[in-house]
C-alpha cells in the first residue's frame, strides 16, 4: 500500500523518519530502515536536520525505495531556492519518491555549519503551492511542464507553540495551499494536545503524532529546551528514577499514544535513528 | 540609518601594514550617529595609531564621505595633504568607502564594519529594520518587516520555533510575526495575516542597484 493509499483507507497511519548518513556509508542505516519495512506506511529522509551535514534527502528516499519502503522526502526551505527545489523534486519524482513533506528548516545559528548562507527563497507554504501547481503540470514561473509529477504534500505544525492560534492560521494557510497529510512537532503534553485538536476539528487533515520516545534523563532536558515543547515535569521524574529509562520511554510513548486516540489520525516516529523501539511502542497501542 | 561598528583595531592595523603615512578620514552623519566615526573616534584611532608608529598626514570628518560631490570638494581642499599620503582610513560605511577610493585613488582601508539599516532607539541602542529589497510589503504587516525581522525572512506566518513571542534562533530576540499579530490586533486588520502571501520577488535585488532620475 501506497502511503497515499494508507492516509485515505487507514485508520491508524504509522510514519518514521530516518536519518541519512553523515558520510557515504550505509550499512548501519540500512539495516535501521530492515526494521522499519511492513511496520510503518512511510519512512521519511530528513533533510540536514537541524542544519547538520547529512547525505541528499532525494538520494536517500531512492535507495529507500529501491529496498522497497514508502519514502517520504522531507525538503527544507533553508538549503534550497525554488529552482533547485523544483529540479529536485522532478528528478526524486522520476525515482520514484511520491511523497514530500515541506518544511521550513532549523537556521543554522547552532550547527557546525554556522557560516553558511541560509537560502529562505520561499518559505513552507509557498512550497506547499509550488509542489502543488506542479502538480498540476505548472511550474514556479508559470510554464508548462513536460510530464507533471503527482506528488503527496504534506506540512507540519508545533502544537505547543504559544499563542497557538499563530500556529492555527499558519496551518490553515497550508492546508489551503494543498497539504494533505500534518506530522506534528514532538508532543508529551495530552491535554494540550487535545485542546490543539479541538481547535483544529474543523480542518480536514491527517493529523500524525510526533513521538519521540525518550531514553535518558540527560535527554529529557534536551527536550526541554525546545522551544513549545512542553514536557511535563512527572515524566521527567519517571525518566530519572527508571531503572530502564529507554523501556520508561516506550511506556510513555505508548501512554501518550494511547491517550490521544480519537485525537490523531496516526504517529510521527521521529526516533533519532533508534528506530528498534518503534516494533515496541506500536506493540502497546 | 547605516549602523557602523568598529571593526576590530588589530585588524585595522595589518591592513596598514607597508603604509606609514595616513590620512583619516571620519563620517558626519550616520557614523557620527553612531559613535563610531565622528570627530571623538577620528581622534581616538590617530592617537593609537600614531603609538603603533604611523605618521598621521592630516585628518577631517567629511560632512557624508558616501556623497562623490562632498568628497570631491574635500579632495581638492586638502590636495596638498593628501599628495603626502600613501594610504586613507575611512571612518564610514561600506559605501563611504568605496566613494572616498573612487575620487581620491589612493589605497582606502575600511576602520568600520557596515551592519545594517535600522532605527536608533537611545545612544548606543540600534535595531535593524529593513534589508530595502525594493519589493515593500509593509502594508500588509502592520509596519514590522518579517524580512528584516525574522531570521527565516517568512511570509506567511511564523515557523515553529516561535513560542511565547521569542524566535527558536535566540530567545533574546522577539519573534517578528508575534510583533506583526500583535500590531496588526492593535490597528484593528488582523485578517490580513490570513491571505496567503506570495514568494518575494528577487528580480527587484539584481545587484547592483541604481536610481539614475535624469
Amino acid at each position: 500500500m501506497t502511503f497515499k493509499e494508507a492516509l485515505k483507507n487507514k485508520d491508524f497511519v504509522v510514519t518514521a523518519e530516518l536519518s541519512p548518513p553523515k558520510g557515504v556509508d550505509l550499512e548501519t542505516v540500512l539495516k535501521k530502515a530492515d526494521l522499519l519495512a511492513g511496520r510503518v506506511d512511510g519512512v521519511n529522509a530528513t533533510d540536514n536536520q537541524v542544519a547538520v551535514l547529512h547525505m541528499s534527502s532525494v538520494a536517500f528516499c531512492a535507495i529507500l525505495k529501491q529496498k522497497g519502503l514508502e519514502p517520504i522526502l522531507q525538503m527544507n526551505c533553508r538549503d534550497r531556492n525554488a529552482l533547485a527545489m523544483q529540479a529536485d523534486l522532478l528528478g526524486a519524482y522520476a525515482l520514484g519518491i511520491r511523497n514530500v513533506l515541506a518544511i521550513t528548516g532549523d537556521y543554522p545559528k547552532k550547527s557546525l555549519h554556522h557560516v553558511i548562507k541560509p537560502v529562505f527563497d520561499i518559505d513552507s507554504v509557498q512550497l506547499i503551492k509550488m509542489i502543488k501547481d506542479m502538480n498540476n503540470g505548472i511550474d514556479f514561473a508559470g510554464e508548462k511542464l513536460a510530464g507533471a509529477p503527482s506528488f503527496t504534500v504534506g506540512g507540519v505544525v508545533n502544537p505547543g507553540s504559544e499563542p497557538i492560534e499563530q500556529q492555527m492560521i499558519k496551518l490553515k494557510k497550508k492546508i489551503d495551499a494543498g497539504a494533505e497529510f500534518i506530522q506534528t512537532q514532538i508532543t508529551y503534553d495530552i491535554d494540550g494536545f487535545k485542546k490543539f485538536r479541538d481547535l483544529t476539528k474543523d480542518m480536514k487533515i491527517k493529523f500524525l503524532l510526533g513521538i519521540l520516545p525518550i531514553r535518558s534523563a540527560k535527554m529529557a532536558e534536551t527536550i526541554q529546551n525546545i522551544p513549545g515543547v512542553h514536557l511535563p515535569k512527572k515524566l521527567i521524574e519517571r525518566i530519572a528514577k527508571a531503572s530502564d529509562p529507554v523501556k520508561e520511554g516506550i511506556e510513555i510513548s505508548a501512554e501518550i499514544i494511547n491517550s490521544l486516540k480519537g485525537y490523531i489520525d496516526g504517529v510521527h516516529f521521529m526516533t533519532l535513528n533508534n528506530v528498534e523501539v518503534i516494533p515496541e511502542i506500536l506493540a502497546k497501542v | 540609518m547605516i549602523i557602523t561598528e568598529k571593526k576590530d583595531y588589530k585588524k585595522i592595523l595589518s591592513s596598514l601594514k607597508g603604509h606609514d603615512n595616513i590620512y583619516v578620514i571620519g563620517c558626519g552623519r550616520c557614523a557620527t550617529s553612531c559613535s563610531t566615526g565622528g570627530e571623538e573616534q577620528v581622534a581616538e584611532i590617530i592617537k593609537k595609531l600614531k603609538a603603533d608608529g604611523k605618521k598621521i598626514i592630516g585628518s577631517c570628518v567629511i560632512e557624508a564621505p558616501c556623497d562623490e560631490r562632498l568628497v570631491a570638494k574635500f579632495s581638492r581642499a586638502e590636495k596638498a595633504k593628501i599628495a603626502k599620503a600613501d594610504a586613507l582610513l575611512v571612518l564610514g560605511c561600506g559605501a563611504g568607502v568605496q566613494t572616498v577610493s573612487d575620487v581620491i585613488r589612493l589605497p582606502t582601508y575600511p576602520a568600520l564594519e557596515s551592519i545594517f539599516l535600522g532605527k536608533t532607539k537611545t545612544l548606543g541602542r540600534f535595531y535593524e529594520l529593513c534589508v530595502m529589497c525594493g519589493d515593500c510589503a509593509l502594508e500588509e504587516t502592520g509596519g514590522i518587516c518579517p524580512v528584516a525581522r525574522c531570521s527565516k525572512h517568512l511570509l506567511n506566518g511564523p515557523c515553529g520555533g516561535s513560542h511565547k513571542g521569542k524566535c527558536e534562533v535566540d530567545q533574546n530576540l522577539d519573534c517578528a510575526w508575534y510583533l506583526i499579530f500583535e500590531r496588526l490586533k492593535e490597528l484593528k486588520q488582523f485578517d490580513r495575516v490570513k491571505k496567503y502571501q506570495k514568494p518575494k520577488d528577487y528580480s527587484k535585488v539584481i545587484r547592483p542597484r541604481k536610481v539614475e532620475l535624469r
